[in-house]
């Protein structure tokens, strides 16, 4: 007979029945009716109704019958507190039953009921407990302890259960010591400033010995907590990591990749010419090699983990690209990561492999992946170079196929590869502009856009080719508009005579007819270098691009640390840290890899792990999708940065500012000749300073402070203003922007009562204060005034602000 | 640390059965399992790790069930879903089949087992074996057995129980290889390796102490000893038997076995396998309506066939699924790895015999076609 019979009761007065079979005198009778109930609980039913009769049948010496009628105070405990203290009598007396297994019961039930009226109850019992001879109750009671605390942690603290706590890692029994851990481990991770987990060279050599005896589980969270120590030297360092590679060799895939993130964070502190050091980086291979024969939830777990690895220690790897070959029969995620992994390892001595199964790949019919692999197969190229050309006859051979996001994929990807070898692969462009009808999509039209206005003087039709994508300009993507408009105004650089009314419609319909902010502000710069200086335009617009960068994709160092640390969890699944998808989790240190000691002894901490962030690969790309790397992948700046990004704590960030700001460092400087000084005479200099000034104000927030600032010009000539002259400019100090100004009284008489006012404008610069002259102003007199800005006024949107009226007294 | 609670769900979504372990994120969460499932599914981007706002949904599939793990802290991943496969394991050990039927045909079980595998979201004992010795599916009649903890939950050797007895002492030990090949579509073999894996049937009265030689290259490397006819494993995994330590700093493969069926270790071997099977094929489309494949396999077969097809044709391009291959190969191993030895040691001193036998079969095994 199977328990099924028991979800069939669907009578009528069914609540009322089961009570009075609850209060049956026959302990049969009354063990069918709580497995009623039970059942009836499980497919959803309320019968909360039933609670006194139920907490009845508690005391009993039928251990089933007791597991069942706790597990009904579970569910029900939290509505209906006021009779759960009914059945906190049994807890305590449970708690002292002779059979080890009630004991542990009544203690781990106890403590999944969230009431607070019970918590205080549970203090003397759990006491007990945790000094249990037997072990079975004091692991129980070990992990009761994170339960108490999650619902009342004061009370923990006061009734000293942390010590005791701290305590059993000292048990003789080693599943009690990774109980005691896994709830250490779990209340510090809530209270990350508690210190609770003070590990010494003596607690960890507690650990290292439990390691070896407890079960496949205690050995997680044992290796996850010595995660978090960091050695004081390079030989403690040492032999940690040698009592926990044996781990490695553990069948369990999730005691395989925690002994893999304690080896990984070590490892930082072993000098590299250390024999040791290379002994260990052979010993990380094959175990996660094989966990790619493990389960495909797990073989993608390692997957997303490896990529980690390889980024952070590309030499562990080199060697195995084989094992990432995509099967038929893996999972689409599975596919996905290990195309992810083949471009990361590809390199001169793999690539003719790696292209023959990216081909096969390409012809493969599931979208996503046919997709990544045309993408792997231009990011070959652009990583070895001398693989470019087959990469690009491959290319070309997939786009003879017609598939049409196969070929999309592949302009997108002939776009880099031009950028990457400049002149050296045009000849395919006519291939390419045959599919032009059949690009749908805003990344294939821009990057197809892109090629069209780069090499307009190579293609007889560039313009009519460029006119045909301008009739729907409106539903064009932001994407596919800025780069229509860089690509005309290139035609017209190239070809000014036929294409002038091109580039008029064009530009009226960016600046004119757009919302897009960008695609007004990039029409406008336009607009002026065209009419105010051709030749500077050129210089500006057909500039030579510089090369982009190998390596796309990478984490970002900092973050690559500190994903390192956490790996095996959601955060390396993710790649994300935890305080971007954890609640409350914001203040929390994010983990950082210890620094080499190799590195000088002098050094902080902090330098020491920063020079070890200087190995990894230098040059960065924000993906794609990014809003910064979206700006920035304008043609005039490409997104490529050199040299390592700064090593500053919040490097993330950093990073992305650091882009920035060099981004617009060479739009301005390019845009408008550096240095500033020998701006376009007839563009109205005042304001070219203050828009100067704006650019910087718009996203250097990551500029350095003290930035250029334009020299003083003459605003307001005396003769107009009846004998005040002003000169002034625009500055940015310490973040503010201000407007810096000299008044001199050339006039013959005392000049009193100054004011300004702002003419709305399209910036929103407004006064910050009041203006503050020192009157009255002597004749002969002259002052230097500041007026701090912001940029919160009202906006006028028009033509950017190109005079500035100023009003005399 | 890990999950916060465990669902088990029908195919359309429905929660069979679950067990809140922290009470951190809210039960009714798992009503975006599915509708989340789906949205994936559709725009072909299924992930073993989806999220509904701050709630994390690690999931497997076992026949017709989803065994959902929730969680809104930083789990440690790999341990939540070891330990999914962990409760598949159990259950199936327990039930036989794990399914629909399964769960609420013994739904009692399912809630002790629940309770017994994960504390607060830290799995604890999970050896099914051991388990069976305290929770039981016939309550009532093992009474006696259940009112002890065996000692075995929390021994070191928590994997075997004192006091088993046999009256013919035996050991059989399974050495099985499987062949992985991966060949391309012109007759290169892209990868290949070999993984084994030793598999164990302890019929052992007592504590036995096992120690279990092989020709291991490494082993005979450490000992200066000829190795002309040695195995070179690349990478080794054990069952939680084995002391770990030891074999590191020896290679020795000592161990007290877990009485019944269990794998002890399994190996991986890098070299280059040559095909022990070998096929060609030829698949030629004539038209809309008729394909013909030609399949060559050795030296002794060739199939050819014809299939007549409808004249309507799938809009959408056809996958190109590879010709895999399946076979068995009793008393070989492709490798040459050898059991030299098991040496069975009791404190009772009896005669103890093992068994032997050598099994080589298809793995992942597979051809890719030309078309």
């Amino acid at each position: 007979m199977t328990d099924s019979k028991y979800f069939t009761t669907t009578k009528k007065g069914e609540i009322f029945e089961l009570k009075a079979e609850l209060n049956s005198d026959k302990k049969e009778k009354k063990k069918e009716a709580v497995k009623k109930v039970i059942a009836s609980m499980t497919v959803g039913k309320d019968v909360s109704a039933l609670f006194p009769d139920v907490v009845n049948c508690m005391q009993t010496d039928n251990l089933e019958l007791k597991k069942l009628v706790y597990l009904y105070l579970m569910n029900y405990a939290k509505s209906q507190p006021d009779m759960a203290i009914m059945a906190v009598n049994t807890f305590v007396k449970d708690c002292e039953d002779p059979n080890p297994l009630i004991r542990a019961l009544a203690v781990r039930t106890m403590g999944c009921i969230r009431v607070d009226k019970i918590t205080e109850y549970l203090c003397e019992p759990l006491r007990k407990c945790l000094k249990d001879e037997d072990p079975y109750v004091r692991k129980t009671a070990a992990v009761c302890v994170a339960k108490l605390h999650d619902i009342n942690a004061q009370l923990v603290e006061d009734q000293g259960f942390l010590d005791t706590l701290k305590d059993l890692i000292s048990d003789s029994n080693p599943m009690v010591v990774a109980n005691a851990v896994a709830a250490l481990s779990e209340i510090a991770e809530s209270h990350p400033n508690s210190n609770l987990m003070d590990l010494n060279p003596q607690t960890i050599n507690k650990l290292l010995t439990a390691l070896n005896e407890c079960t496949e589980w205690g050995q997680i969270f044992i290796l996850d907590c010595l995660a978090n120590y960091t050695p004081r030297d390079d030989r403690e360092s040492q032999s940690i990591c040698e009592r926990v590679t044996p781990r490695l060799s553990h069948a369990n895939s999730a005691v395989v990749l925690s002994a893999v993130k304690v080896l990984m964070k070590f490892m930082e502190m072993l000098p590299k010419d250390l024999d040791y050091y290379g002994t260990l980086l052979k010993k990380l291979a094959p175990p996660l090699v094989t966990l790619l024969s493990a389960e495909p939830e797990l073989q993608y777990v390692a997957l997303r983990n490896i990529n980690l690895i390889v980024q952070r220690r590309p030499e562990i790897l080199k060697h195995e690209m084989k094992v990432f070959f995509v099967k038929y029969n893996d999972p689409i995620y599975v596919k996905l990561e290990k195309l992810d992994i083949m471009i990361r390892l590809a390199s001169q001595a793999n690539i003719a492999q790696v292209l023959a199964e990216l081909k096969e790949y390409a012809t493969e019919v599931d979208v996503d992946f046919v997709r990544k692999a045309v993408r792997a197969i231009g990011r070959c190229a652009i990583k070895v170079e001398q693989s470019a050309e087959r990469c690009v006859s491959t290319l070309l051979d997939l786009i003879q196929t017609k598939v049409n996001y196969v070929v999309q994929e592949a302009i997108v990807v002939i776009k880099d590869i031009f950028r990457k070898y400049p002149n050296k692969y045009e000849s395919v462009i006519a291939t390419l502009c045959e599919n032009l009808d059949s690009l749908d999509e805003p990344e294939a039209r821009a990057a197809m856009i892109w090629i069209v206005g780069e090499y307009a003087e190579r293609i007889d039709n560039a313009d009519e080719l460029l006119e045909s994508f301008l009739e729907g300009f409106h539903d064009e993507s932001t994407q596919v508009q800025l780069q229509l408009l860089t690509a005309i105004v290139k035609l017209f650089l190239k070809k000014p005579t036929e294409t002038q009314e091109l580039v008029q419609q064009v530009l009226s319909l960016a600046t004119q007819d757009s919302d897009n902010p960008d695609l007004r502000d990039r029409g406008y710069i336009y607009w002026r270098l065209l009419s105010t200086d051709p030749v500077a335009a050129k210089e500006v617009v057909l500039a030579e691009k510089p090369l982009i960068s190998e390596e796309t994709d990478l984490i970002e160092p900092t973050l690559l640390e500190e994903l390192i640390c956490h790996i095996g969890t959601l955060a390396s699944v993710y790649h994300k840290p935890p305080s971007a998808f954890v609640e409350g989790s914001r203040g929390v240190q994010h983990k950082r890899l210890p620094g080499s000691t190799e590195s000088g002894e002098s050094e902080s901490p902090d330098t020491a792990s920063a020079a070890a962030v200087s190995d990894a690969p230098p040059a960065v790309i924000p993906s794609q999708g990014d809003l910064l790397g979206d700006l920035l992948n304008l043609d005039l700046t490409p997104p490529t940065t050199t040299g390592p990004p700064p090593p500053a704590s919040s490097g993330m960030q950093m990073g992305a500012m650091d882009l920035l700001g060099g981004g617009l460092d060479s739009l301005i400087g390019a845009g408008f000749g550096a240095p500033p000084a020998a701006m376009p005479a007839s563009f109205s200099a005042p304001v070219s300073g203050g828009l100067d000034d704006l650019f910087d104000l718009g996203g250097g927030v990551g500029m350095p402070m003290g930035a250029y600032s334009a020299p003083k010009t003459v605003w307001l000539p005396a003769l107009k203003a009846k004998g005040l002259e002003i000169s002034g400019t625009f500055a940015r100090r310490s973040g503010v922007i201000q407007m810096e100004m000299t008044l001199t009284n050339k006039a013959m008489s005392v000049m009193t009562d100054f004011a300004i006012q702002f003419n709305r404008n399209s910036f929103g610069l407004a006064p910050a204060g009041p203006l503050q002259v020192l009157t009255p102003l002597s004749p002969n007199q002259t002052i230097e005034v500041t007026l701090p800005l912001n940029t919160v006024g009202p906006v006028m949107k028009m033509e950017p602000l190109n005079n500035l009226q100023i009003r005399a007294p | 640390m890990s999950a916060s609670a465990i669902f088990v769900l029908d195919l359309k979504g429905k929660v069979l059965i679950c067990r809140n372990y922290k009470g951190d994120v809210d039960m009714s969460e798992i009503d975006h399992f599915m509708p989340l499932l789906m949205q994936h599914e559709e725009e072909g981007l299924l992930c073993p790790v989806m999220s509904h706002g701050n709630v994390h949904f690690m999931w497997i599939k076992h026949s017709n069930l989803y065994l959902v793990a929730t969680t809104n802290k930083n789990s440690n991943a790999s341990l939540v879903y070891a330990f999914l496969y962990k409760l598949v394991e159990v259950f199936t050990e327990y039930f036989k089949e794990l399914e629909e039927e399964s769960i609420q045909d013994n739904f009692v079980v399912v809630y002790e087992l629940l309770d017994e595998l994960m504390d607060f979201g830290f799995p604890q004992t999970t050896d099914s074996k051991i388990l069976q010795e305290y929770i039981t599916q016939e309550g009532a009649k093992l009474e006696v057995a259940k009112s002890k903890v065996p000692t075995t939950v929390t021994n070191a050797v928590s994997w075997r129980s004192e006091g088993i007895k046999y009256k013919k002492n035996e050991v059989f030990i399974d050495v099985i290889e499987s062949i992985n090949v991966l060949v391309n579509a012109n007759g290169s073999v892209m990868s290949s390796d070999i993984v084994g894996s030793i598999k164990l049937k302890t019929m052992l009265s007592g504590m036995p102490e096992l120690r279990l030689g092989l020709n291991d290259r490494v082993l005979f490397g450490l000992t200066g000893r000829d190795k002309g006819k040695t195995v070179m494993m690349e990478d080794v995994k054990f069952h939680q038997c084995v002391r770990l330590s030891r074999f590191e700093s020896d290679r020795t493969i000592s161990f007290i076995p877990p009485d019944g069926e269990s794998e002890l270790m399994s190996y991986r071997i890098n070299t280059h396998v040559k095909p022990l099977i070998w096929i060609e094929s030829v698949i030629e489309k004539f038209s809309h309506s008729r394909v013909e494949i030609m399949v060559k396999g050795g030296k002794e077969f060739l199939m050819r066939a014809h299939f007549g097809l409808p004249s309507v044709e799938n809009e959408e391009a056809e996958s190109k699924p590879p010709i895999t291959v399946k076979f068995e190969i009793p008393y070989f191993t492709v490798s040459g790895i050898q059991v030299r030895y098991m040496k069975i040691i009791e404190k009772s001193g009896y005669q103890a015999l093992p068994w032997v036998r050598y099994i080589t079969q298809s793995g992942d095994y597979q051809l890719r076609t030309n078309v």
